[in-house]
């Protein structure tokens, strides 16, 4: 199997954006090309990370309006839909053609357009992910992330302020972040009194509605110096991929992430390497409470203690372990298929120097992407190449 | 199970009888588990034999959030709780639980029952939960009536 890297790598500014989806796309996937210094005509494989453009926008065939845009054909071309995480589920596609050997330069665009969408027509889009029996009680995502922060405070004897200090955290770190949606910072006063939208949790416990794009370029290894010098490029060394139970309520425990869990495993054994050694992680905060749950389900912490690392301050940029230093989807945004991507693309400028004012001492860094509330889940470790 | 078994037939597709409400309807599979909803196979694969009525098992919240941002057809708050039944000593399967409503109060306030964790609760039929139409998925493809929770005095 060949070690993939990735040579290129792009974001377009996350927000209320203009542009609809196929502009998002095009505009994250020619920056990308720009970044690795090839062309569209270049590429072997073209994925597009996308959820629900038919049902946002009207908007179907993107990666093939895509691969138009850029001049990419014959490129073999397919759309990712995992919901939340067709981001992380477009680079395990990415990385398996490039593995594989079916492909010799691969580009995955991520995007989504949101804004245009109510708050409650994007929440039922989102929630169409359900099984019937959820659906029909008006469950939404937000909905299921009250349920379980409930349970964990109340069985980790953990104080609500802990979650609180989650978004002034993500928040700090999206200040330096030129594409986030939101650049200001927060004080977890502001946080506790903002209006509830599934009790415990409120307004700043949740990530906003984003129109975005991402896009990364893959390689394989041994050829990755003809398109980019050593240490400006970075290697998928792990990867894995899971699901857990479609029906939340049906997990063992609900305050547990199998799919976290599951995909980890499987992509610290490809790295060889264990949740110690990881400098940096960028974690799928869409909800605060998910960022205790995937630190605990990583292994970065014992479980039930992942709150604890907030309050000590061992998660923040300059703690030892550094989570979310984009801002998270908290304050970056969360345009659901692009996430993933720009998950990737934030570990990606760590492990090679290009963080800005947000970089932090890393040669390892790992992202993890959720789709559903845990129902399917992508790991992806990166190594620096110097 | 017998005492709550409405049928053990292998297609698990069988039909209340002997009352006018809708059963609460959780699959019981070969090997002895159960689970709400049903599934084609239980957890561990094996095949389904029959169905068990969870208005027979006491329920208790296990969590519980009110959501105040609804989607299109739901209505506004709209209070859920995992409810987790007691099957009895003798089974040892995963947990059977439900997510639900929980019921509006009778006293005509359009308010909903006050629950905590570990509270008792009953389920009571809604023969429709959500409008079915008003939001993205197809009011044909799935059934929109259905069992809230209430607390047991």
């Amino acid at each position: 199997m060949e070690r993939v890297a990735i040579i290129g790598a792009s974001m377009t500014p996350f927000g209320q954006r203009d542009a609809w989806v196929r502009e998002l796309l095009a505009e994250a996937g020619a920056a990308a090309l720009d970044d690795a210094g090839i062309d569209g005509d270049d590429l072997d494989h073209l994925y597009v990370s996308n959820m629900a453009s038919g049902e946002f926008e009207g908007q179907t065939g993107v990666p093939n309006a895509l691969a138009h845009d850029l001049a990419a054909q014959p490129a073999y071309t397919a759309r990712i839909d995992q919901t939340s995480s067709s981001g992380g589920a477009g680079v395990y596609a990415a990385w398996q053609s490039v593995a594989s050997g079916a492909s010799d330069l691969t580009m995955l665009v991520g995007g989504e357009k949101m804004t245009h969408r109510t708050t409650a027509e994007a929440t039922d889009v989102i929630a169409s992910l359900t099984h019937p029996v959820e659906y029909k009680q008006g469950v939404t995502l937000p909905s299921f992330a009250g349920l379980t922060a409930r349970l964990y405070l109340d069985e980790y004897d953990a104080p609500r302020e802990s979650l609180g200090k989650v978004a002034v955290k993500n928040h700090a770190n999206g200040v330096d972040n030129p594409h986030a949606q939101f650049r200001k910072e927060v004080d977890l006063d502001t946080v506790l009194d903002s209006p509830i939208v599934a009790d415990p949790l409120r307004l700043y416990d949740f990530c906003p509605i984003t129109d975005g794009s991402a896009a990364l370029v893959f390689c394989p290894e041994s050829v990755a110096e003809e398109y980019v010098p050593e240490g400006e490029y970075a290697v998928v060394s792990g990867i894995g991929g899971a699901t857990d139970t479609h029906v939340v309520h049906e997990r063992a425990d609900p305050t547990t992430m199998g799919g976290v869990a599951d995909s980890s495993d499987i992509a610290y054994e490809m790295a060889g390497i264990g949740p110690d050694d990881v400098d940096v992680a960028e974690l799928h905060d869409m909800f605060t409470i998910l960022e205790f749950l995937q630190s605990e389900d990583l292994g970065f912490f014992e479980k039930g203690e992942g709150w604890k690392a907030v309050e000590e301050g061992v998660t923040d940029r300059d703690g030892d372990l550094p989570i979310n230093t984009s801002g998270g989807l908290k304050s970056k945004g969360h345009p659901l298929g692009a996430s993933g991507v720009a998950q990737v693309y934030e570990i990606f400028e760590q492990v090679t120097g290009n963080a800005g004012p947000r970089q932090v001492e890393a040669d390892t860094g790992l992202a993890c992407n959720v789709g559903g509330f845990g129902n399917c889940v992508t790991t992806t470790i990166l190594e620096g190449s110097q | 199970m017998s005492d709550n078994e409405t049928t053990d037939d292998a297609t698990g597709s069988d039909e209340a009888t002997g009352s006018d409400e809708p059963t609460f309807e959780a699959a019981e599979y070969a090997d002895g588990t159960i689970t709400y909803p049903p599934h084609t196979v239980s957890p561990n694969g094996a095949e389904r034999v029959g169905t068990v009525d969870l208005r027979a098992y006491e329920g208790r919240v296990l969590t519980w959030t009110t959501s105040t941002a609804t989607p299109p057809g739901v209505r506004e708050p709209n209070t859920l709780a995992i409810v987790e039944f007691d099957m009895g000593e003798e089974y040892d399967g995963p947990a059977v639980r439900a997510l639900g409503q929980i019921a509006e109060r009778e006293d005509g306030s359009g308010e909903t029952f006050d629950v905590e964790i570990g509270d008792h609760v009953e389920p009571v039929y809604a023969d429709e939960l959500r409008e079915p139409g008003a939001g993205i998925r197809e009011p044909e493809s799935q059934e929109w009536d259905g069992f809230r929770f209430r607390p047991v005095e």
